[in-house]
């Protein structure tokens, strides 16, 4: 999994690139929790643009992520889900707590 | 209902091999013409079942991960994968969404739930000390 990020407006975007699963889950864990520690931003969007891939593994690391950014009084949300994330957000009621945008 | 083609994988149970479980398995299925919709709920249901195993049939222990792929008519697809890890407490339990024994790990306890959802049919087997085997069902729907 590849990372990168901008911050513009106090809306902080962070671009993944790669498939999110086991094997990607703590590195992903890992970048998500820097950035959410040294940029408090109000809003953070999640780029799935350039993720071909995501199983319930990525559920749990984006429940997690959730929690410490709302604990800290921000928002959490995703975009350019594919069919197949997508499908996992819908079965799993994920879109209840992670708003698409 | 005729077998009319069949494979089977066996790798070793450590992370990383989930991607290409479900990317040979996906494979395999190609030729029956799936949807993308199909192709990806395969990848989906064969990435959790393999990750389970890769994350609780063997703690402090390496073993195997055995996936066998049956196509029987043409068109209906079965996945089994097995391993002989320290199987299921309780099998309905961890069939429950949300359910998951290692929610320090953040796992999300979702596995089953999306196999259900994404295959036609699940089978759960499980007996402790001897492992588990888990069945899913698929037809591919003809495609004009």
């Amino acid at each position: 999994m590849e990372f990168s990020n901008t911050i513009k407006n106090d809306v902080m975007i962070i671009s993944l690139n790669g498939e999110l699963d086991e094997k990607s889950a703590a590195a992903t864990r890992e970048y998500l929790d820097d950035k959410i520690k040294r940029h408090l931003c109000g809003k953070i969007i999640l780029d799935f643009k350039k993720v071909g891939f995501m199983d319930s593994t990525g559920i749990g690391v984006l429940l997690g992520r959730y929690k410490k950014i709302t604990d800290n009084g921000a928002e959490l949300c995703v975009t350019n889900l594919n069919a197949q994330i997508d499908k996992v957000f819908r079965i799993s009621g994920l879109y209840q707590i992670i708003k698409a945008v | 209902m005729k077998l009319t083609n069949h494979a089977k994988i066996e790798l070793p149970a450590i992370v990383g091999n989930e991607g290409f479980a479900r990317a040979a398995v996906a494979a395999f299925c190609t030729p029956l013409s799936p949807s993308l919709e199909e192709i990806n709920d395969i990848k989906t249901a064969v990435s959790e079942a393999v990750t389970n195993v890769i994350v609780h049939a063997y703690p402090g222990s390496s073993g195997m991960v055995h996936i066998e792929v049956a196509v029987y008519d043409d068109n209906v697809i079965t996945i089994t994968v097995t391993d002989d890890g320290v199987g299921l407490f309780d099998v309905a339990q961890a069939k429950k969404p949300f359910y998951t024994t290692k929610s320090a790990e953040e796992h999300s306890g979702m596995g089953f739930t999306i196999m259900e959802a994404f295959m036609d049919e699940l089978d759960v087997r499980s007996e402790q000390g001897r492992g588990t085997a888990v069945m899913m069902r698929k037809t591919i729907k003809q495609h004009a």
